[in-house]
């Protein structure tokens, strides 16, 4: 058994990675997957089921006295007449002997019971360990396999396999040899009794079992077959599902709902059918299993009966039996239903693994061998002769060329021409079906990853980022392995050490994720901060630092974390202020006063005076707050608010009353919903007929709420007297004054000394709003900042703040633009030697690529450059050029050279 | 200023007279009241327009590009319209729009601009005169012009 967990912080030469010549073609040193569940419970978990046996088979003897028991004490305690009986040595009466025996029954099925718990846990906890083992195995599996497969797979098919597929085989393993044994020990147990007490009883209660043993696998085999085709067929609708929402453009813009609709009720009707028929055929299974069990009792009851009326069998031996049988039929029916799991759980498994497997995949030991020193790629890289078969077209034939790892080289061709694969074959991505490739005197396809992904970066056309902030993407590159262990106390270093013991009984990595992983030298860089500086000059390559600034003003940053930044950003908030007065701008932000209505702000934002921490105090909810209620009350605001909230209403109702529902201006100007005008309307009447003081609560409410969005010079409507800010500006202090300690943290109050850790970075640097009516406001407001935050070198704190922008789901937060940035700034962050762009620059602006290029350029002047290009003219500048056509390399040599007018090369940039 | 007032200002301007006064309070409600310093631009020559200005107060210039540079065609003041050319036929800017002094407007977007137009077929025809009227001062500018360059090539002939 090679039970071995992954042990990466071993030394590198550890056994699992000794291989000295290590090649594709030879046998990895991991085994595969096992063909068969039972090869795979028997390779991991045979000790654990062995002990599980164990403890099973301890635990028969108390069952089987526990089954003997009831027989004496109704023969001999309750019927017996000799008193007073031994027992243990002592003499005991007749009711003292009942009570004796009871007492024992009970303590039995006490230890029974506590059997029963304790190999269940044991079953449970090795059930777990071994779905635990195999989906990690699946998703490693996944890892290595071969690119031009996940063409063919896709991830509706394979992500269900991984989650939910195999998730009844962990509760089977757990049971695989424990449940088993101890039925058939039960059984056994139960069967014997039943032989010592009359063995033509014990023939007759397991007469049948031969019958039933040998139909019911042949009929269970037909349920299998569509149990198999059931597990596809759900597959397939998985991976329907998969493709309608990756193509959900295509069935809007076409109109073709209706032919998915149709396709997936067809779907499931097959997937009706199937399961109907394995109900059908299960069904009767059972029903046969059932007849077949009743069976028995019949021979029981006529034969037993008999032995007992004819004198050779006792009426308590018959109860007994009749108990030992009951006991007899749950052992055999919980076999029978094991049975029909373990089928089951076959076929799942063997489906499972039979898709986990595909040729080609990548060497277990090269991906995770750890080199104890990674050198540098120098020297040429050569490509002899290289074919490429996919699919069974030829995609490249006979290429062959030379690039010295010192020189930028541009690949041009058509689109089909074969001069993508080249790019991906060089980066390692695809494997070439003849010829070789070699770095200095290296086959590339036997380095190890770890040379390889450290030392070459490879951009394709799209970006492939993560989930996660936009840092960790960009340093996404440089986490290889860990480079330092995490820190832990005592507590948490116990915790650690469980969790590790856990993960390798399981088979699974045991790297500490909590580690740092980030490699800083790789980046050129010793420290942290000088990593930092690093990114970012990256980020300028691309011209990301702009966007990434932008993020960050709307980002927020921690006081508590980061003291001395957000020290910094109160004297940018200071500096703001000041430029503002000296540049006789003040009119452009209105900033916050404690003791002054800010007039470009909301009634609302007036009212709390603060920003709010959470959902509590929100804007849309803050006329429902309680607390605020209660201030309002105090003030008696609240029956102004209610006033100036019938007039809104009724202006709304005036102004709104003849756009249609879907006008633009519902939602650009309205207070009011148009779904909610008619609504309005009523409680406007009523107002008419009743007064504003006997309107319904919920009425009152919902006029309480519009006045809290008014922003006067924005709306003006002439509501928000001076006498109503006097009272507001009351309000706001007893808000302020009275609020509970439990509300005191939902809330940062505006104060003109302190960093707001609710409020974005604008915000904090504005301390104020942007004044409404005034031409170009916010444009004008965005370059103060700008030159403010330049001004005091805090343009960096920004920018890290904006790296921790969370990106979505593969970036779906960034522009396409943006991503593409990313996964350059990615790439050059890591200092390859060789760095490969697989037409990644073809959503870029013509300018914007030809300056990022020529900065790229300057970044890796000395090291190579591989650009495979979609247009050829901007191969002109490059030192060599390689001209694809059909598969083949058909002219290379310097641009220069190239440029003679019948040259293919000319033509493809005469065709642009 | 208020809402109220603001209904009360484009009564007085002629190509609102006719509107009943709460459709001018929607035009009112929807439309964006700007200020402009000094030398601050509202449109610029060239640029796409998305909205017509009327002036409550202050003055502008109206200035067209030339090879000597920016030439003052026409000063705008208190209830002046301007901007409605680039927006009617969906024409780059024809003139350049710089505040004097201090000015504030009121911005109507080009789709209630539309709408209005639509809807009130007296608008659309104070409009026309009104475009109509320019269209004449324009060509007796015009024509003023031939005959001066006529009779300048007649003094001076090449």
């Amino acid at each position: 058994m090679t039970d071995q967990p992954i042990a990466l912080d071993a030394v590198p030469a550890s056994p699992a990675f000794a291989v000295a010549e290590p090649s594709p073609s030879q046998p990895s040193p991991r085994a595969p997957l096992e063909r068969s569940l039972y090869g795979f419970v028997i390779r991991h978990s045979l000790p654990d089921q062995l002990r599980i046996t164990a403890w099973t088979a301890v635990s028969l003897p108390f069952y089987y006295y526990s089954l003997d028991l009831p027989k004496t004490i109704i023969n001999r305690a309750i019927q017996g007449k000799q008193f007073p009986a031994k027992l243990l040595g002592f003499e005991l009466g007749q009711i003292p002997y009942l009570m004796v025996l009871c007492g024992i029954f009970l303590a039995l099925v006490f230890i029974n019971g506590g059997f029963k718990y304790y190999t269940n846990v044991l079953r449970g906890r090795l059930g777990e360990r071994m779905l635990r083992r195999l989906r990690f195995e699946l998703y490693h599996h996944i890892l290595r396999f071969p690119l031009p497969h996940f063409r063919r797979t896709s991830p509706g098919e394979i992500i269900p396999m991984v989650t939910s597929e195999v998730e009844p085989l962990g509760g089977f393993i757990g049971d695989a040899f424990g449940l088993p044994a101890i039925n058939i020990g039960l059984l056994a147990t139960a069967v014997y009794f039943m032989f010592n007490q009359d063995p033509m009883l014990g023939l007759a209660a397991i007469a049948l079992y031969p019958v039933q043993g040998f139909i019911i696998p042949k009929l269970q085999r037909k349920v299998n077959l569509l149990g198999k085709q059931r597990v596809r067929t759900i597959r397939s609708l998985a991976d329907r599902i998969g493709e309608s929402i990756g193509g959900i453009v295509e069935i809007r813009a076409n109109d073709s709902a209706r032919y998915q609709l149709a396709d997936f009720a067809a779907r499931l009707g097959r997937i009706y059918e199937i399961r109907y028929e394995i109900y059908q055929r299960k069904f009767f299974v059972k029903f046969l299993n059932n007849f077949l069990g009743q069976l028995t009792p019949f021979f029981f009851y006529s034969i037993g009966g008999y032995l007992v009326i004819t004198g050779s069998l006792t009426a308590g031996a018959l109860v007994a039996v009749l108990g030992a049988y009951k006991d007899l039929a749950g052992p055999w029916k919980e076999l029978l239903d094991f049975y029909q799991l373990k089928e089951d759980s076959r076929i799942k498994y063997e489906q499972v693994v039979e898709q986990f497997e595909p040729a080609g995949m990548i060497d277990y030991a090269l991906q995770l061998e750890e080199p104890a020193e990674i050198p540098p790629l120098t020297g040429t890289i050569t490509v002899t002769n290289v074919a490429y078969v996919e699919e069974e077209r030829r995609v490249l034939d006979a290429v062959s060329c030379a690039i010295a790892l010192d020189t930028h080289v541009a690949v041009v061709g058509r689109a089909g021409s074969g001069k993508n694969e080249l790019g991906m074959l060089l980066a390692r991505l695809l494997v070439p079906s003849g010829g070789r490739i070699t770095i200095g005197d290296a086959d590339l396809n036997l380095l190890p990853f770890a040379v390889t992904g450290r030392r070459i970066a490879y951009v394709g056309p799209s970006a492939g980022l993560f989930s996660a902030s936009l840092r960790d993407n960009l340093l996404f590159g440089l986490r290889h392995r860990p480079t330092g262990d995490a820190t832990y106390d005592a507590a948490m270093r116990r915790q650690r050490d469980r969790a590790l013991h856990e993960a390798r009984r399981s088979g699974n990595i045991d790297l500490d994720l909590k580690a740092d992983w980030t490699d800083y030298a790789r980046a050129g860089a010793t420290s942290e901060a000088a990593l930092m500086a690093r990114l970012i000059e990256t980020l300028g390559i691309t011209k990301l630092d702009e966007d990434v600034y932008r993020l960050g003003l709307r980002g927020r940053l921690d006081p508590k974390r980061r003291p001395e930044a957000a020290a910094r950003l109160l004297e940018a908030r200071r500096a703001l202020a000041d430029q503002l007065s000296e540049n006789d701008m003040v009119r452009l932000i209105e900033r916050f006063d404690p003791e002054r209505y800010n007039t470009n702000a909301t009634l609302g934002e007036n009212l709390l005076f603060g920003t709010p921490v959470d959902t509590t105090f929100e804007a849309d909810k803050l006329a429902q707050n309680p607390y605020m209620r209660s201030v309002l009350d105090q003030v008696g605001l609240t029956r102004d608010l209610v006033a100036m909230g019938l007039e809104v209403a009724e202006t709304m109702a005036e102004l709104f009353a003849e756009l249609p529902a879907d006008h633009e201006f519902w939602e650009q100007f309205s207070f009011i919903k148009a779904d909610d005008l008619s609504d309005f309307k009523g409680i406007l009447e009523r107002n008419r007929q009743i007064g504003v003081d006997r309107l319904k609560p919920a009425d009152r409410l919902r006029l309480l709420e519009l006045p809290f969005k008014l922003i006067e010079p924005r709306h003006r409507l002439g509501l928000i007297t001076d006498a109503i800010r006097e009272r507001v500006l009351q309000a706001r202090k007893v808000f302020a004054d009275g609020l509970p300690a439990d509300l005191a943290p939902k809330i940062e109050f505006f104060d003109v000394g302190r960093y707001n850790a609710a409020a974005s970075l604008q915000e904090n640097i504005l301390f104020g709003s942007v004044a409404f009516g005034e031409a170009e406001a916010v444009n004008r407001v965005r370059e103060l900042i700008s030159e403010v935050l330049t001004e005091l070198d805090l343009r960096e704190i920004v920018i890290e703040v904006g790296l921790d922008y969370q990106i979505g789901s593969t970036g779906a937060r960034l522009s396409p633009l943006q991503r593409q940035k990313v996964a350059i700034a990615r790439a050059v962050l890591k200092q390859p030697d060789i760095l490969i762009l697989n037409e990644a620059t073809a959503s870029f602006d013509t300018p914007v690529e030809a300056e990022v290029t020529r900065r790229l350029r300057d970044e890796c002047a000395g090291r190579c450059i591989i650009w495979v290009m979609s247009r050829a003219s901007r191969a002109r500048g490059f030192d060599r050029v390689v001209v694809f056509d059909q598969g083949r390399i058909v002219e290379q040599g310097r641009p220069a050279d190239l440029g003679k007018p019948d040259s293919v090369f000319s033509a493809l940039v005469t065709a642009e | 200023m208020s809402l109220k007032e603001e209904v009360e200002l484009l009564r007085q301007i002629p190509l609102f007279a006719q509107i009943e006064p709460a459709r001018l309070k929607l035009l009112a409600f929807t439309s964006e009241r700007l200020s402009y310093e000094p030398g601050q631009v509202l449109c610029r020559q060239g640029d796409m327009g998305d909205a017509a200005y009327i002036v409550i107060e202050g003055t502008a210039d109206v200035l067209v590009n030339s090879a000597n540079g920016p030439i003052t065609v026409a000063t705008l003041g208190p209830n002046d319209f301007v901007g409605e050319i680039a927006i009617l036929c969906d024409v780059p800017r024809t003139a350049t729009v710089q505040a004097v002094s201090r000015l504030v407007v009121l911005r109507i977007a080009k789709e209630l601009f539309f709408r209005l137009l639509s809807e009130f077929p007296s608008m659309a025809v104070t409009m026309l005169r009104e475009i109509a009227h320019r269209l004449e001062v324009t060509t007796t500018q015009l024509r003023g012009s031939v005959a001066e360059v006529q009779a300048l090539r007649l003094a001076h002939p090449s």
